[in-house]
């Protein structure tokens, strides 16, 4: 059990300065974020995308931005639980929390901080109707052990560098037919990765089907063919073995909505005086909480997890006074 | 009716029709004014076109810029693309738009 004073549920920039802020009141933190990396949408959406409305920074990349915040926190020692998904939040009988995720981590805590942004990362799903009855039965999102795709017959689909690299990667010498959909006939891949995948189709060794989509999905309990719907062709049934729609993340609230909060348009409510949620020790700072006049940016963020510490401080030790200091007074950011 | 106001008809998911009017004068794009007459439209990454929660068709015939790389790139990752598919976020009102009749593509997330 990974015991702290804080579990921050999100690990982008609100989640890691909250880090920070909780370290002054010398409050310790730990996070988790569904992502393998930490900054949220700035590392997953838009990493390379100029911020201007950081104080003090006229332009900054929103990679950036990660970089100097994960530096700002090092002092205080932040633990982390990276691509694992919070799926239960409990509280025990002495009003300590226990976090689990999906992979079963379990984190324990006095207080909640969720920093969740717009929810959970998850891969885009195709809206075909029947999709879900064929996850797992034909179907993968993430490819997780290529080997099972061995003299397999395999259609991926999208157009990017996840599509291009693993056709490439399976139709090398794993599986025995690899097609590749995607809805025009250039792509945005790496272009060695583009070229390679003309050069396999040229040889025969890539099925190209451009200017189509995947529409249907047949199957007796598990896929066995798949109808693609080709802009000049009309429909095309193909019997595989699989089918990998990748076609990138997208977030979503996720379990954060079963967890006895309340919720408004996929957001949290919260009181303005803290950003305390319906549950005491249940924080909700950034994107995904709302109040009156609630602006979704960055720099609300910052200042709502700096209020926020404040109480959390008071439910981790009630007994105790605290102090406000300007980091100026205190000279130096003493860490643990 | 004030010049900078076009007149502009949005088809949501449940094929009901909604005539709103649209400044020209405030940079806005269609994802935006989409969301302030609350019509169901997510606008996830906030207009950078990294998201396609946008994602609509253009059903008049109206002249609206060629879509950019990165728009094309973008609708690669969405669903049921069409050849009149448009991010909303990337298409910003003037007055030529005036009497523009969109559909709200199904949502994929």
């Amino acid at each position: 059990m990974i015991e702290t004073d804080i579990i921050i549920i999100g690990a982008g920039p609100c989640g890691l300065f909250t880090v920070f802020e909780a370290g002054l009141l010398k409050l310790r933190c730990h996070l988790i974020d569904s992502l393998p990396i930490p900054g949220g949408q700035c590392s997953e959406i838009y990493p390379k995308k100029p911020i201007y409305d950081i104080p003090g920074y006229p332009s900054i990349l929103a990679g950036e931005l990660v970089d100097n915040l994960m530096k700002q926190i090092e002092p205080f020692k932040p633990g982390f639980t990276l691509g694992e998904r919070v799926e239960n939040v409990e509280k025990k009988e002495d009003n300590t929390f226990v976090v689990t995720t999906n992979k079963g981590t379990q984190h324990a805590a006095p207080v909640i901080a969720i920093a969740g942004g717009l929810g959970c990362f998850e891969p885009r799903k195709p809206p075909i109707s029947n999709i879900l009855d064929f996850e797992d039965r034909g179907i993968d999102y993430i490819i997780k052990d290529p080997e099972k795709f061995r003299n397999k017959n395999v259609v991926l689909s999208g157009g990017g560098d996840s599509a291009l690299d693993w056709a490439i990667f399976l139709a090398e010498d794993l599986a025995s037919n690899v097609s590749l959909v995607h809805r025009r006939n250039s792509f945005r891949g790496h272009p060695d990765s583009v070229d390679k995948v003309y050069k396999m189709a040229k040889e025969n060794k890539i099925n190209l089907i451009t200017d189509a989509e995947v529409v249907g999905l047949n199957g007796n309990g598990s896929l066995n063919s798949i109808d693609i719907k080709h802009k000049s062709e009309g429909l095309i049934n193909l019997n595989i073995d699989y089918w990998l729609p990748l076609f990138g993340l997208s977030p979503a609230l996720g379990p954060i909505a079963n967890w006895g909060l309340n919720v408004s348009k996929n957001s949290i409510e919260v009181d303005t005086l803290d950003y305390s949620t319906n549950v005491p020790g249940v924080f909700a700072i950034g994107d995904i909480n709302t109040y009156k006049g609630k602006l979704k940016l960055i720099l609300c963020g910052f200042h709502e997890a700096t209020l926020m510490v404040q109480s959390a401080f008071k439910i981790i030790y009630p007994d105790k006074k605290l102090s406000f200091k300007y980091t100026t007074v205190m000279g130096e950011v003493k860490g643990f | 009716m004030d010049e900078n106001i076009i007149l502009i008809k949005i088809i949501d998911r449940e094929d009901q029709t909604h005539e709103i009017e649209a400044p020209t004068d405030m940079n806005m794009n269609l994802m935006e004014i989409c969301k302030a007459y609350d019509l169901p439209v997510k606008g996830t990454c906030g207009g950078m076109a990294m998201c396609a929660s946008c994602h609509c068709y253009v059903e008049s015939e109206h002249e609206i810029a060629d879509a950019s790389d990165d728009e094309e790139d973008m609708l690669d990752q969405a669903f049921f693309v069409e050849n009149n598919s448009r991010l909303g976020c990337q298409v910003f009102m003037n007055v030529k738009l005036n009497g523009l009749v969109v559909r709200l593509a199904q949502e994929n997330d």
